[in-house]
């Protein structure tokens, strides 16, 4: 049989660390040392996860692609599959396959001043970029970090989020809709932080979350002069073969799987402003 | 380089001769066969398992046998399914997984079932949807499907130019038809039916090779004059598209009033992806047996009007049926333009004659195109 893109590789469980309550990182390691070996991955890509007998769950790559030979996967327990996979341990077993779609415009972000936006829970794609940039900080411009979550609670690696305040030209806001005791930061909506930063035209903008979040962070960029085409979006729907084959997360006439799952905003915008695409 | 064959003449009593030369060559041969009060493709030994006398009749939401007193084997036009089932699968397994006693997980491709399938009675819309599926299964410059690219490989295809047209024939209007253009289509052979045999021709070195092992003679000019003759009661259709392109038309009227006006019809059971040729859309399962020894990947047919389509942690992004009905409409019609270069239709009609509410694409079509929509839900 001709090569089937279908079929997984097995794949170790290196590590397991738990990150929130619901939210656990997974290190993989491929086993099958040809694969291992000839794996590469660009931030913003993502691997389909399968645990046995289950099935199989899209989950974006938050590791840095210098050390394409373990791969850490931050997964949230939400579902059939990610609840299976979050009992599992250090040493078990699963299948990977992948790297799949188009990531992060890391190279068109060369010398320019960065904005990373991310709401909700949905920060892992984005986490890779602002990883990326750290480990890479003469590469980049200043370096803005602009996050929103309904509760403190729901604010994953909060240690990571207070070491990266404190990087060289990074400036980094964070916003709860409702605070507590233990939020030192906004509270209220992340649209509010808009006014607090200052953005180089030349910025360029990496986003991740809730559509509805980023469809007002978008009018709020287009109104500050970042254009169109600076804009990037990861975008997120149904994912099953992660080909560009099995239909489901189709966004007009693009696959998500494979033509995203980043866009830049001036592709996808004719769509975006409508539900149900 | 093989001198392309005249135009020959088969005769009736000799399409035996056909089919077992196909089977000859290797061949499972499959043709169109009468069972529950349709014409579908079962595999076919015999010309007397052919519709002899049949032809059908169509209509929103409609489709009817009936014997029309004639000795042809090709009157009816449209099966329910085209040729889709037998290259993409309703059902079947990607990958095989074992699990053994330490825990250790295995994956293995299932076993190669290809065999060489021939197919008697395609018609030129069924060819046209053969090439889309080719372009989005096939697509090297993609990831060719491993599956769908081996069943193609070893299939040979007899079309038939058809005679009549139905209500819900369009063909024309979509530049795919009626007359399968035997140079430049997937067919192998082309026939013609007459009242007495086949005008037959070659469209491929493998389709030259089977005719030339029947030993014909060319097709006179009476013959010639009638295929032609008969040929053109294909091309007058009721129905056409508003136009080959409807991209632009249909992405600027995503909030057109008509949408929810389908919508209250639409029953969003799916019959029309399930017999559309050209829809590709599928679903994956595990299917582990019961003492965790082993599990499988299996793939099935899936329809964007289901909620499981386009379902993902809790949201169902197309909740109702006016948007998955719109999702269909602008990927076949619109979409679909700037993934493969053209329409996603090839004029069947099959969505129009197997919906149960009767919901006829042209008519929506035109709707859509010609009154203007006002923004409802901006």
């Amino acid at each position: 049989m001709m090569h089937n893109p279908h079929r997984p590789h097995r794949a170790r469980i290196v590590e397991r660390i738990q990150e929130s309550g619901t939210v656990f990182t997974l290190r993989l390691e491929f086993i099958e040392r040809d694969i291992r070996e000839h794996y590469s991955f660009a931030p913003g890509q993502f691997n389909m996860v399968y645990l046995y007998g289950v099935g199989e769950v899209a989950i974006s790559i938050v590791s840095d692609p210098k050390r394409p030979q373990q791969l850490d996967h931050a997964i949230r327990a939400v579902g059939r599959v990610t609840n299976g996979i979050s009992q599992l341990q250090a040493g078990d077993t699963i299948g990977l396959r992948g790297p799949y779609g188009r990531g992060w415009p890391m190279e068109k972000a060369k010398g320019r001043d960065v904005l990373v936006i991310t709401g909700g829970l949905g920060c892992a794609p984005v986490v890779s970029v602002i990883n990326y940039i750290t480990q890479r900080r003469d590469q980049f411009g200043k370096l803005t970090i602009l996050q929103g979550v309904k509760l403190p609670k729901d604010l994953i690696w909060r240690d990571r989020f207070e070491q990266w305040i404190n990087e060289l030209n990074t400036e980094v806001f964070l916003a709860a809709d409702k605070g507590d005791p233990t939020w030192p930061w906004h509270v209220g909506l992340v649209i509010e932080l808009f006014d607090q930063m200052t953005l180089s035209d030349d910025t360029i903008v990496m986003m991740c979350g809730p559509e509805g979040m980023m469809r007002v962070c978008i009018h709020e960029l287009l109104l500050r002069n970042i254009k169109e085409e600076a804009i990037h979006l990861s975008m997120e729907r149904n994912m099953q073969c992660a080909l560009g084959q099995c239909g489901h997360c189709q966004y007009g006439a693009d696959f998500i799987c494979r033509d995203g799952p980043v866009f830049s905003y001036d592709r996808i915008k004719p769509l975006f402003a409508h539900q149900g695409f | 380089m093989t001198r392309p064959l005249a135009a020959q003449f088969l005769p009736h009593n000799q399409l035996q001769r056909l089919l077992d030369t196909l089977h000859h060559s290797g061949h499972k041969v499959y043709g169109p066969q009468l069972r529950d009060d349709a014409i579908t493709y079962a595999p076919l030994a015999t010309t007397d398992q052919l519709p002899l006398g049949i032809e059908d009749h169509h209509a929103p939401g409609s489709y009817r046998l009936q014997q029309n007193g004639t000795q042809h084997w090709f009157d009816w036009l449209s099966t329910p399914q085209g040729i889709k089932p037998l290259l993409f699968k309703p059902r079947e397994t990607l990958w095989h997984a074992t699990r053994d006693a330490t825990g250790a997980i295995h994956f293995t491709d299932p076993a190669s079932s290809a065999e060489k399938i021939a197919v008697i009675g395609l018609r030129a819309c069924d060819l046209a949807a053969l090439k889309l599926q080719d372009q989005h299964f096939l697509s090297v410059e993609h990831t060719p499907d491993p599956f769908y690219t081996e069943r193609r490989r070893h299939l040979f295809i007899v079309a038939i130019n058809c005679t009549r047209a139905a209500a819900t024939c369009f063909c024309t209007s979509t530049g795919d038809g009626p007359k399968c253009d035997v140079n430049n289509s997937a067919a192998d052979i082309a026939m013609t039916e007459l009242d007495s045999g086949f005008i037959i021709m070659a469209g491929s070195a493998q389709g030259t090779h089977i005719i030339e092992q029947l030993a014909l003679n060319d097709a006179d000019e009476a013959q010639l004059n009638e295929a032609t003759q008969r040929e053109a009661n294909a091309i007058q259709q009721q129905r056409s598209v508003p136009s080959q392109n409807m991209r632009d038309t249909l992405f600027a009227a995503l909030d057109h009033p008509q949408w929810d006006d389908v919508a209250s019809r639409c029953l969003s059971c799916g019959n029309c992806t399930a017999v559309c040729p050209s829809c590709f859309c599928y679903s994956e399962q595990a299917e582990p047996q019961l003492d965790g020894s082993s599990t499988e990947q299996t793939r099935e047919w899936d329809s964007c009007f289901t909620q499981g389509h386009s379902y993902m942690h809790g949201i169902t992004v197309r909740h109702d049926t006016k948007l998955r009905y719109r999702q269909w409409l602008t990927h076949k019609f619109a979409g679909w333009h700037d993934q493969y270069g053209r329409s996603g239709c090839t004029g069947c009609g099959r969505c129009i004659s197997w919906c149960p509410a009767g919901i006829d694409i042209i008519d929506e079509l035109t709707l859509l195109s010609t009154d203007k929509g006002v923004a409802d839900d901006a």
